[in-house]
């Protein structure tokens, strides 16, 4: 169980308070208007952003001495997910072994992840002789073989068309079903909320709401919500 | 465990080598030391006569000789220093690191007798020109000045010629050395750094005439075989530079030092320095001079402040040099 | 960080400590009146030099990073060599086109112009944009090559006019360079005395160095000396600083595809270019031919003690190459982390160090532990490093900070290893700047004089030591023999590890 005690983000003259948990395995979507801290919330569960109150509990343990790598997550960001230098295997021996020793067990792990997301042979490339799509499920791959108890993806699909995204959401509801992953997806689009997420926390005015079953939100919108749909 | 026992070692070696033979330090200026300079040469002559091992220390020119010594002071390993000349013969007394040195014949075109230094080379400062190209070079700074004529120079902040021309102006002209600088100001290209930029921007073409010494153009005839170089005769006289030796007080091996200062004057030495070192031999050997020298010209006036005179004179005349340049 | 904020004290007090040796003999602490002209030459030659080398880099390395012709890559190699060139070698060598008797003159006398005399400021300016324009050209073609080709593609699929093109991509860029830049050169001609004295025409032309050289050689004022470095210290500090402020971050973001060339423009773009090209490639690479053609004859009669001068100058370079790209390394990703001002001015604190105060200092600091001219080489090397240290880390701290911006959190969250960090992620990522900046830092130790005349003992000349012992002895041909023999090892050198570096790369 994911646990935002009483937590409060600052920076500058923004806040964002959130105080809510979510259960292991749940689908969840952060939405609302950019700016308001969509990404920040992500960022401080991912530790990357240091909360100025409150905590961050995982299973009951607070999180906060835990550098990045340590912490039970993995994280897709809206870009720069694979090294451009490194191939798309070497990307994803990344995910199974921080130091890049290689061994057998290793590369057939890889070899399968890459067959899983549909790049099966595709693993001696290098990112940039990938489309855009198989650049994001190489990313996904890698979370697949990471299976951290928690994958945090912030808009990490906003540069594909429509029918692409909408593959690549099923793909991801796949790998945390595989995973038992407890997914968290920043989106601003409602669609990719309505979509994957079964609930939905509005994340606007300085507040990220508690969590509500995401078919309910879009059927009876909050006034913050039906601000930003418009 | 390992460094220990390399110090160790590198000691034993270090002081078996004492044991066996002494070794005499010599200060001395870059140019005495390279396979084709003085150095070798009379490192071999010398170590067969002393049962030593003469080891040779280099540090750039004259200048930085001195300003090495005093960088070391009294705890200096020297023990005699090679390549002074009689611009920084005051300072280098007043540090009192030199010691008495036994007077020696010497066959200088002036008086010479300094207690504490010998003179082992010296020559007359000149213009040297291409003489295919100028035929009728200026006999006099006054007839340079007045020429459209081109010439380098050198900085007397940074270089002992350089020096000597100021101090040759100055001794020439006395209370007219600014006027005479102020002539000269369009005759010159640049003011280089040191000798070595000046002469060879000469060679390159970059100047009609260039500061140097009388006997330059005894080098391109003897080495090259080339009789295109020749150094104007100027009426007022030449400035001379006359090279020294000392013994350092401090010495731990006087004797030697004595020995290796003997040495220095001997017709074997004398013959080396002056086709190293292109310069006159302090004191002519019995052979005389090698064929070719007697092209050279031969002022009639030779010029020279006494040490304690150029010592007290160089700062003025440097600032009336810059002074008058700077206009 | 506390390697680096150790390593950054280590050059303060080296640099520092020299001057305060000298200071703790000094006697006296005056400054001469002439001391405040050569202040004000120094400034203005070195402002004037920085200006122009950085402005014409610009459009020089566009033409380059855009263009592809046979050569190119040549020609971007042979741009490292003026850097190697021993400075009596490289004046002559501007000297045989620009001098008295050279090809320009001949132009100008057959088409009945008056003469052109290289003597004055002009010429100072000239011959340190000769040193100095190779550098900046190539640190900003990095800079060009570091805009991923997607932005070009995505501007030009957006028809962006090339006006708005360059201020969109390619201004930001150079924001985030030329600064940086602009100070290196700056700095260096702030401590060079020999080309401002011989180019300059007399000693009008006098700079803070040539009053330290003077200070300390024939006056022995120590203090004086002291001061002249402190004031020079200053300067530099000072001036570290300021570009500091001015300098931005580019922001581009990373890109995928570092490969692709940039647009090409067609039309009076591209003869401009051209023009560009030719017109730079002319002005750097004739001196440096005229130079090492006089040395062809004499290489059939080189003088006894070449080989060992090479062996000895060829192990110099390379330990000074891999002292100072370590440290180099270690500063940048410091500084690549956050603002560590501390660390960035150290780097940069070398090149405010005179030579000659710096070896003035370590002799006074050595000497009661060993006879200097025993450490003659490992000196010469510990000095040529830190000498060079301030190019290597202008090279590569924008991309540091660029990789710094772009992967760290992804370094971060998959739990990298410090060691994997910096094997896997960082030094393939820098192999470039890091190798070119080591082949520079080599062909910069090779070419340098410095330290080495005032610790030379009868053994262990190097190559640039033994040009100028020829040149004193007469011996101008053997001289230009050796120096050919200098530039083409030291050229060597650089190429060689500026291939390894393209090798290491990302391909």
């Amino acid at each position: 169980m994911l646990t935002l005690e009483a937590l409060r983000l600052t920076q500058d003259d923004f806040t964002l308070t959130a105080d809510w948990s979510a259960p292991e395995g749940a689908h969840l979507a952060l939405i609302g208007p950019s700016g308001a801290g969509k990404t920040s919330l992500l960022m401080a569960i991912a530790g990357f952003f240091t909360p100025s109150a409150g905590r961050i509990l995982w299973q009951g343990r607070d999180l906060a001495d835990l550098t990045p790598g340590e912490r039970p997550v993995t994280i897709l960001f809206q870009d720069q997910n694979l090294f451009p230098h490194l191939t798309i295997a070497q990307n994803l021996i990344l995910g199974l072994s921080p130091d890049m020793k290689v061994t057998d067990p290793i590369r057939a792990k890889v070899e399968a992840a890459l067959e899983r997301v549909g790049l099966g042979g595709m693993g001696a490339r290098k990112p940039a002789q990938l489309s855009g799509g198989q650049q994001g499920r190489a990313a996904l791959a890698r979370a697949l073989l990471r299976a951290r108890p928690m994958l945090l993806l912030d808009e990490p699909f906003a540069a594909l068309g429509p029918g692409l995204r909408a593959e690549m959401l099923d793909l991801l509801g796949e790998v945390a079903d595989e995973t038992g992953a407890l997914v968290i997806l920043v989106s601003h689009e409602p669609r990719d909320a309505q979509r994957f997420a079964v609930h939905t926390s509005v994340v606007a005015d300085g507040l990220a709401s508690a969590l509500v079953p995401t078919a309910e939100l879009f059927a009876n919108p909050p006034k913050a919500l039906s601000g930003y749909l418009g | 465990m390992k460094t220990t026992l390399l110090a160790a070692g590198l000691f034993a070696l270090a002081t078996s080598a004492m044991a066996e033979t002494p070794v005499l330090t010599v200060l001395t200026y870059d140019s005495f030391i390279p396979e084709w300079g003085p150095g070798p040469l009379i490192e071999a002559g010398f170590e067969a006569t002393c049962a030593c091992d003469l080891q040779f220390v280099a540090a750039g020119d004259g200048a930085a000789i001195l300003a090495r010594l005093k960088l070391e002071g009294a705890g200096t390993d020297v023990d005699v220093v090679l390549g002074l000349d009689t611009s920084l013969t005051a300072d280098a007394t007043a540090t009192g690191l030199f010691a008495p040195v036994q007077p020696a014949p010497n066959s200088l075109p002036v008086a010479f007798a300094d207690p504490n230094f010998l003179p082992f080379d010296w020559g007359w400062f000149a213009m040297v020109y291409d003489n295919t190209k100028l035929t009728t070079p200026p006999t006099s700074f006054e007839e340079l000045a007045a020429s459209d004529l081109k010439i380098l120079i050198q900085d007397p902040r940074s270089s002992t010629p350089g020096l000597g021309l100021v101090m040759w102006v100055k001794a020439a002209y006395g209370e007219r050395a600014p006027e005479i600088w102020e002539a000269l100001a369009d005759n010159i290209v640049t003011v280089t750094p040191g000798w070595t930029e000046a002469y060879s921007m000469f060679l390159s073409g970059e100047a009609d005439m260039v500061l140097s010494y009388t006997t330059s153009p005894a080098y391109h005839l003897i080495a090259e075989a080339d009789v295109s170089k020749s150094a104007a005769l100027f009426s007022e006289g030449h400035y001379l530079q006359i090279e020294v030796a000392g013994k350092l007080a401090a010495s731990d091996a006087p004797a030697l030092a004595d020995a290796f200062l003997t040495y220095l004057a001997s017709d074997a030495a004398q013959g080396v320095l002056i086709t190293t070192n292109w310069m006159y031999p302090a004191k002519t050997p019995q052979a005389g001079l090698p064929a070719g020298f007697e092209t050279l010209i031969q002022p009639a006036t030779s010029l020279l402040f006494a040490p304690a005179e150029a010592e007290s004179l160089r700062a003025g005349a440097i600032a009336e040099w810059q002074a008058a340049l700077s206009k | 960080m506390t390697v680096a904020r150790a390593l950054a004290l280590g050059i303060a007090a080296l640099i520092l400590g020299s001057a305060l040796l000298l200071a703790q003999r000094a006697e006296t602490w005056a400054l001469a009146p002439a001391d405040l002209g050569a202040l004000r030459f120094t400034l203005t030659q070195a402002g004037l030099s920085a200006a122009i080398s950085a402005l014409l880099a610009v459009p020089l390395a566009r033409a380059l990073h855009r263009r592809r012709f046979a050569g190119r890559g040549a020609l971007i190699s042979l741009m490292a060599a003026p850097f190697a060139l021993p400075f009596v070698v490289a004046v002559l060598g501007l000297l045989t086109i620009f001098g008295r008797s050279g090809p320009v003159n001949m132009i100008l006398a057959a088409l009945g112009l008056p003469a052109f005399s290289i003597y004055g400021l002009h010429g100072v300016v000239m011959a340190n944009v000769f040193f100095n324009l190779p550098l900046a050209t190539r640190i900003l073609l990095h800079g060009w090559q570091g805009i991923p080709a997607e932005r070009f593609r995505l501007a030009q699929s957006l028809s962006m006019p090339p006006a708005a093109q360059f201020r969109h991509l390619e201004l930001p860029m150079l924001l985030a360079q030329l600064p940086g830049i602009a100070l290196v050169v700056f700095l260096v001609c702030l401590t060079s005395f020999a080309i401002s004295l011989t180019l300059g025409g007399g000693p009008k032309a006098s700079t803070l160095e040539l009053s330290i050289y003077q200070a300390l050689r024939f006056d022995f004022d120590l203090g004086r000396a002291a001061l002249l470095a402190s004031l020079q210290f200053v300067l530099c500090a000072l001036v570290t600083l300021a570009a500091m402020r001015v300098s931005l971050p580019a922001g581009f973001g990373a890109g995928l595809d570092l490969r692709g060339a940039a647009p090409a423009p067609k039309g009076w773009r591209r003869g401009l270019d051209i023009v560009w090209i030719l017109l730079a490639a002319a002005y750097l690479l004739a001196p440096l031919l005229a130079a090492l053609i006089k040395g062809v004859p004499g290489l059939s009669d080189l003088p006894p003690g070449t080989l060992p001068a090479l062996a000895r100058s060829v192990a110099v370079a390379l330990g000074s190459a891999l002292l100072c790209a370590c440290t180099a390394l270690v500063l940048a990703l410091a500084a690549a982390r956050g603002p560590a001002r501390g660390v960035e001015l150290a780097a940069m604190l070398p090149l405010s160090a005179s030579g000659l105060v710096l070896g003035a200092g370590l002799f006074i600091a050595i000497r009661p532990f060993a006879p200097p001219e025993t450490l003659a080489l490992p000196i010469t090397l510990l000095v040529n490093a830190l000498l060079a240290l301030p190019f290597l880390f202008r090279l590569l701290l924008p991309p540091a900070r660029q990789i710094h911006q772009d992967y760290s959190r992804l370094t971060d969250s998959l739990g990298l290893s410090p060691t994997t960090r910096l094997r896997r992620i960082t030094l393939p990522l820098l192999a470039r700047p890091l190798f070119y900046g080591a082949g520079l830092a080599a062909a910069l130790s090779m070419g340098d004089l410095g330290v080495i005349t005032l610790f030379a003992g009868s053994q262990g000349a190097t190559l640039p030591l033994l040009v100028q012992q020829l040149i004193g002895a007469y011996r101008i041909e053997q001289a230009a023999a050796v120096a050919l023999i200098l530039v083409t090892a030291s050229f060597t050198l650089f190429t060689l590890l500026d291939r390894l570096g393209n090798r290491h790369a990302d391909p």
